[in-house]
């Protein structure tokens, strides 16, 4: 960027930079300037995630013991952990589900902020667009644990708010039924609460990317005779593809760790562990039955899962057809 | 990239000269109107309904929910205050967020300045396993990082808390503003090497008010994103007396089970969450700026 800013500027200064003579201040400069946060992420961060790869490959326990290499053992025995396969499982449903209802909620209710005004020509603008905008905002500023919190009340059974509400609408059925406490809608009902606490933010970010096309683009759909849906599906969602994609990886890893909300909405990992989480099945495993080397290969699982997820996202992206193509079409 | 995309959200707003209303355009306008009135009404009524809990007793909140309070409870208040020590995770809080935040800021526009305008070896090594640090997941380095801060004698601790903290904030915080120094124009860092400032100077006086959009961004989603930590103390910071917010309001509901007083749980919701609300709606629109800045990248 600074380069193109400037021709021709870039090559020369690190030219005289070169030049320049190793003063204290400059040096002074750099110890300090680079040497304190790299030495605090290097002690804080890079360091335990390196030691988290060697204590995955031990049998550590405890606090006072020492610690044997087993190899692939912690491994192994986790393929074979019925309880561990299951939050997997269940991670990769919220990994699947979650971003995609968000992402389709979010974008929705962006398009219809943006070019759901009425009127004929120009494409417009919502009345009250604003209002609109900072309510679904509000759950992003909410702690994650009190919205999980708030909604576990609202799910309880008796003194809850929906089961009233429900038996009120004459769903009596619904009358003291334990959302979170039935296997059926345990899953669902947390995903819900995540849902409710993601839409808003990514509503705001796309609400900004359909903006940012040239409303020409929209004008000449509209000559052309598109329909406002038409217009949302063909011109919005190909635009913002990129937008689309880094929002869902986002979402993606925030499904795959999950912990706040599980924790908050069921600690225990729900009935028949139906919402139980991967970090949930570490954090217990490491910190109330204190077998980390058995933990640690939980989080090198987790982190494999989050960098295919990754992986999987880019990959289907492109086969699809990234960006460039899509954009060259409608040209 | 930034002001952009702001100037450009103006044409089809501004946009909205009077013309002719078309039958078509209206059923749209108003359909959509209900569908984000219905969203609405799905985030508003859930916090309304917990503000009103917080004044009811705990027969009231126990009995049928969709009535009112009978009479405005805010004993519930100070009981969530005192009693439940929301007051001492409040306080603790606001410690640990803010020394951690003035850190990290400061941590993070020096580190990102030096890779950003300067080139050296290790450089891009650097700068990619920041962020590489931004992308794995947390869980991953809990159990080494608890041992860690045991070595350091920082579990347990507001300094290990604060310091972990900033570690952690630290990848995204270099990652974001590295864009901003690097977008800032070489002549200044010329012009004010040439002024005879150092390198401290340059970057104190020159160089970091100009950055200044950048680092109100990030510094807000440092904020948001350190305020909701919820793993780190959990895991780090096991002391009661030491709790935050998050950690001491999940500690609280789940004592909160059986015989507690739920009155006072829906006050220490409304106690974490109001201020942070309150802000919000002050700050609403340079948040919004920030959220559209950092998507776009």
């Amino acid at each position: 960027m600074t380069q193109e800013a400037e021709p021709g500027g870039g090559p020369k200064r690190s030219v005289t930079r070169r030049r320049r003579p190793l003063t204290f201040d400059r040096a002074s400069f750099m110890v300090v300037f680079l040497g304190l946060p790299l030495a605090v992420f290097v002690i804080f961060v890079v360091s335990p995630f390196v030691q988290a790869l060697w204590y995955s490959l031990t049998d550590w326990s405890g606090f006072t013991s020492g610690m044997n290499f087993v190899g692939f053992d912690n491994y192994v025995k986790l393929f074979h952990d019925d309880i561990f396969l299951k939050a997997v499982r269940n991670n990769i449903l919220l990994a699947i589900v979650v971003p995609i209802v968000t992402i389709v909620l979010a974008l929705t209710l962006a398009t219809l902020v943006t070019i759901g005004g009425s009127g004929t020509g120009t494409v417009r603008g919502l009345k009250y667009a604003g209002f609109y905008r900072i309510v679904s905002f509000f759950p992003y500023v909410i702690p994650a644990i009190v919205i999980g919190l708030i909604w576990a009340q609202v799910f309880t059974p008796g003194s809850g708010v929906l089961d009233a509400v429900l038996s009120k609408i004459g769903l009596h059925q619904f009358e003291n039924y334990a959302w979170l406490g039935d296997a059926r809608t345990a899953m669902p009902a947390s995903m819900f609460v995540m849902i409710w606490g993601f839409v808003g933010f990514y509503m705001v970010l796309f609400i900004a990317a359909i903006r940012g096309i040239e409303p020409e683009v929209f004008e000449a759909a509209r000559i052309d005779g598109a329909g406002r849906f038409r217009s949302a599906v063909s011109i919005t969602v190909p635009l913002i593809r990129d937008n689309v994609q880094t929002a869902y990886i986002y979402l993606g890893i925030a499904a795959l760790d999950a912990f706040v909300y599980m924790q908050a909405l069921n600690p225990g990992g729900g009935p028949q562990n139906s919402t139980l989480v991967m970090p949930q099945q570490l954090f217990t495993t490491a910190f109330t039955k204190g077998q980390f080397g058995y933990s640690t290969a939980m989080g090198v699982v987790l982190a494999a899962v989050t960098m295919l997820f990754a992986l999987v996202v880019f990959t289907v992206n492109a086969l699809t057809g990234g960006r460039e193509r899509k954009v060259k079409e409608r040209r | 990239m930034t002001t952009t995309t702001a100037d450009r959200a103006e044409p089809v707003a501004a946009s909205r000269a009077p013309r002719q209303r078309a039958p078509e355009g209206r059923g749209v306008a108003t359909t959509a109107h209900v569908a984000l009135i219905l969203w609405s009404l799905l985030v508003i009524l859930p916090l309304v309904w917990t503000l009103l809990s917080s004044f009811k007793s705990t027969q009231e909140v126990l009995g049928n929910p969709l009535s009112l309070p009978g009479k405005l409870r805010f004993e519930n208040y100070a009981n969530a205050w005192t009693t439940a020590g929301i007051g001492r995770y409040f306080v603790n809080t606001v410690v640990v967020v803010g020394c951690a935040l003035v850190l990290v800021m400061i941590l993070g526009a020096m580190c990102a300045y030096v890779l950003a305008r300067f080139t050296f070896p290790g450089n891009r090594l650097i700068y990619y396993s920041m962020l590489a640090g931004l992308t794995f997941p947390v869980f991953l380095a809990i159990v080494p990082l608890f041992f860690v801060l045991k070595n350091l004698s920082l579990l347990n601790t507001l300094p290990g808390l604060i310091i972990t903290y900033v570690a952690f904030a630290l990848p995204f915080t270099v990652f974001f503003l590295h864009s901003f120094f690097k977008a800032l124009p070489g002549e200044i860092y010329e012009a004010a090497q040439i002024d005879g400032a150092g390198e401290w100077r340059t970057f104190f006086a020159v160089m970091l008010p100009m950055a200044r959009p950048g680092m109100a961004s990030v510094a807000i989603f440092n904020f948001l994103g350190l305020w909701n930590q919820f793993l780190l103390p959990v895991a780090l910071n096991t002391d009661s007396k030491n709790y935050v917010l998050s950690q001491g309001m999940a500690s609280f509901a789940s004592q909160a089970g059986y015989a507690v007083d739920f009155g006072a749980l829906f006050a220490a919701v409304v106690i974490t969450v109001a201020p942070v609300l309150v802000v919000y709606i002050i700050f609403q629109r340079q948040l919004q700026v920030s959220v559209t800045a950092g998507g776009v990248k």
